[in-house]
């Protein structure tokens, strides 16, 4: 629900009724691809119930959502897919990227995975933990919601600011270091960085 | 059925003599693939001609990391592989690993060992069964299956720190001893348990839907299952009577008293049972092991120089302190022979088996890792043709897919 | 996973006897044989259908370029099993360049179909008269061969080459 109104109009309290509104029900779509998305189905399940805060339903599809939760590790073949799903959603909405494979690629430093799909995507809320606990998802939901109540806008102008424009100052593109494989024995755990 | 099979995409598409079909995408982005998976459909109406499989959507590289991390560190990756029962997978690269060194591991290592393999068997049945009847509608068995894994996660939390992706195993051992407050977690577990499992089965099992929904549906005769490589409750329920635990023992299971479900119907409803009376033979091969469980050090001796010895033999005996030295310390590390070799445990998806080539140094020179879903989700196709829509979410629950083991 | 041998000599016996060429070794109670290129679909044939070998396990691939003792590049390896009589048998077939083509097991046993596009995909080994060689786990626009020991764990930039999406400026 996006309004268009010049920019000389306030409305405050009509800012604060909308993000009251859009942050108690917020809609999932889980974009679950690996295990993260065992924790993201037990969040939602009866123990540690997603539902209490207003993500009642899963829905599966991008029109009917404004939350995605890309949980798992998103490769170079999949991102295509998750570009396209990110577009399908009507404004306004919020990306979490949830777990480390998905905000900067996890213990995965290899030549397919995405090495955090903020590279890609525009990304609100991250979820360290690899799998982050259900109570940490929750925590993440929560912070966002907090979010939204304090600068969100009736017409989704905050979108539309400078910060949340541009890429993160830190995604420069790191070169490519490959590290020859040794034949007599390599130091001992050996994790390669690039 | 008018069409021949078709084996590349191309000619799936592109058939364009026969018009009344059409094409359908199914996935990745999917609510009923298990993750990430893509079948392209050929539709006539609503019955499916033929499909075809697209996968790689998560494929990671896991088998070239296994070239740059060493044995200890690389069985944290092998949790995300069929990240739903984790341990099975340290189980059984631990073991693969352990076969290359001729490491013999001590008898109350095997014994954990075989506990944490069932409660993992248990744990991937629940959620695959809980997941097929999810995507066939019944929301509450789902609930009910999660609720018990809610209380294995706890278990496992209390043994190693983790709720899945535990890395539990060690070379020669294991992270943790087993507590007593852990045994009596599994005992009263193992109490609960048989009273949610009638609960699940009075849910589904002679429920009209669920079984019209899959009986019959996605047939695997047992040549089929013989020659396209289908191995654990797949293959079973098929008649192919092939267990490792049984056919070629590993860790405590010639000691243990069990069957081995099978059945020979081969359709999505048999395999449901088969899964559901493989985690009550599960519980009794738990029950049993914890009676039996023996005393004793978890870990290797230290003259064997791959376990990392107790703090008490590092500080108090010298042997101790070199073992700590060497294991630790950078450019050390323990003796592998320059040699291959393949192990192969049953986990609860299959036949899930390791082939490392050891070069000398701890760090594998190959990890190859043989993959049960990546070879089931290839019989697909052939179970498939003939069936509607709405039966292929029904033979994909049975087939138990993990994105993360099919694309490793 | 005993280290108890898991093969009836009597196998090995019949398959040194039927073919020339063959060499065998044990190791860790496993059976390896290592198999010429152009003798691996005969003895596959036989191992199926006289041996009752009738499980395929898997096909896959080692790359033996820094390895210590290698001769050749690159190790093909079948691993066998017979579900009648749980023996299991490792067959290895050596390759080098430029003719890194083997044929395809696909008339033998339906599950090497993929198994095979994988060692194609990772690899780069052709496999004569399958009936569907292309790429499985990665993109058909990828043009290495990951697995090989010359490509970079990190790849070669493959994997950012993706176009960047803002929030809508409507």
């Amino acid at each position: 629900m996006a309004v268009d109104l010049p920019e000389n109009v306030v409305v405050s309290k009509l800012d604060s009724l909308a993000n009251w509104c859009r942050k108690n029900s917020l809609w999932p779509m889980p974009f679950a691809t690996a295990c993260c998305g065992i924790e993201l189905m037990a969040t939602g399940a009866s123990r540690h119930d997603l539902a209490r805060f207003g993500a009642e339903v899963f829905r599966f599809s991008p029109r009917q959502c404004d939350l995605m939760i890309v949980a798992g590790r998103v490769v170079m073949k999949m991102l295509p897919v998750l570009q396209r799903i990110w577009q399908q959603m009507p404004e306004p909405k919020w990306c979490i990227s949830m777990g480390a494979c998905a905000s900067t690629g996890g213990v995965f430093d290899t030549y397919c995975v995405v090495q955090g799909i903020d590279r890609f995507l525009p990304v609100d809320m991250y979820v360290p933990g690899c799998p982050p606990r259900p109570e940490q998802l929750i925590q993440s939901i929560i912070d966002l919601q907090d979010q939204i109540q304090q600068g969100g806008t009736l017409s989704g102008r905050e979108f539309q600011t400078r910060a949340r424009q541009q890429p993160k100052r830190a995604l420069i593109e790191l070169p490519i270091v490959s590290v020859p494989h040794a034949t007599s024995r390599p130091p001992q755990g050996t994790m390669l960085r690039s | 059925m008018p069409l021949h099979p078709a084996s590349t995409l191309d000619e799936l598409v592109h058939a364009d003599d026969h018009e009344y079909l059409w094409t359908l995408n199914f996935g990745p982005q999917h609510p009923a693939t298990h993750t990430t998976l893509r079948l392209v459909l050929k539709l006539e109406g609503e019955r499916v001609v033929d499909a075809l499989p697209d996968i790689g959507y998560l494929h990671s590289g896991f088998e070239k990391i296994g070239e740059s991390l060493n044995y200890n560190q690389y069985v944290t990756v092998t949790d995300r592989m069929n990240y739903i029962s984790p341990l099975a997978n340290n189980v059984a690269w631990h073991g693969a690993v352990e076969k290359l060194l001729g490491l013999e591991i001590t008898p109350r290592c095997k014994y954990i060992r075989t506990i944490i393999a069932e409660l993992s068997r248990i744990s991937d049945h629940l959620l695959c069964n809980g997941a097929a009847g999810l995507d066939v509608g019944a929301f509450t068995f789902f609930l009910y299956a999660f609720n018990q894994r809610e209380v294995l996660y706890d278990i496992f939390e209390t043994l190693c720190g983790a709720r899945f992706t535990n890395s539990y195993t060690r070379v020669g051992g294991l992270m943790y001893d087993m507590t007593p407050l852990v045994i009596e977690k599994i005992r009263a577990f193992l109490k609960n348990l048989p009273a949610t499992l009638d609960d699940m089965d009075r849910l589904l099992n002679r429920n009209r839907i669920f079984v019209d929904r899959t009986k019959g549906v996605g047939v695997l005769t047992r040549a089929q299952a013989v020659s396209s490589s289908a191995s654990g409750p797949i293959a079973r329920a098929s008649g192919v009577t092939r267990d490792l635990r049984k056919d070629d023992p590993y860790l405590a299971y010639a000691e243990l008293d069990f069957n081995v479900c099978c059945a020979t119907a081969g359709d999505s409803y048999t395999r449901y049972l088969v899964r559901m009376a493989e985690m009550r033979e599960s519980l009794r091969i738990v029950a049993q092991a914890l009676d039996k469980l023996p005393d004793g050090p978890v870990n290797v001796p230290i003259r064997e120089r791959t376990a990392l010895p107790d703090k008490r033999s590092v500080y108090s005996t010298i042997e101790g302190t070199i073992s700590h030295f060497e294991l630790t310390m950078a450019n050390r590390g323990f003796d592998v022979p320059n040699e291959e070799a393949y192990a192969a445990i049953e986990a609860p998806n299959g036949e899930l088996g390791f082939y490392i080539v050891g070069d000398g140094s701890d760090v594998a020179y190959r990890a190859r890792c043989r993959p049960p879903s990546f070879i089931h989700f290839a019989l697909f196709p052939q179970l498939i043709r003939g069936h509607t829509l709405s039966d292929i979410v029904a033979v994909l629950g049975s087939l138990n897919i993990i994105a993360a083991e099919l694309d490793r | 996973m005993g280290c108890e041998p898991l093969i009836d000599p009597h196998t090995i016996a019949t398959l040194n006897s039927a073919f020339a060429g063959l060499k065998t070794s044990e190791f860790r109670g496993e059976a390896r044989v290592i198999v010429p290129r152009e003798l691996i679909y005969p003895v596959l044939t036989a191992l199926r259908d006289k041996l009752a070998f009738d499980f395929l396990s898997d096909i896959t691939c080692v790359d033996y370029l820094n390895y210590r003792g290698a001769e050749d590049r690159f190790g093909l390896v079948y691993l066998l099993a017979s579900t009648g009589t749980n023996e299991r048998l490792n067959l290895r077939v050596f390759l080098n360049e430029p003719d890194l083509s083997v044929r395809s097991a696909v008339p033998l046993w339906e599950g090497a179909n993929w198994m095979e596009r994988e060692v194609w995909d990772m690899f780069g080994i052709r496999f004569e008269g399958h009936p569907d060689l292309r790429r499985i786990l990665l993109p058909d626009e990828f043009t290495a061969f990951p697995l090989r020991k010359d490509y970079p764990l990190q790849g070669r930039g493959e994997r950012h080459n993706f176009p960047v999406l803002h929030r809508a400026t409507s």
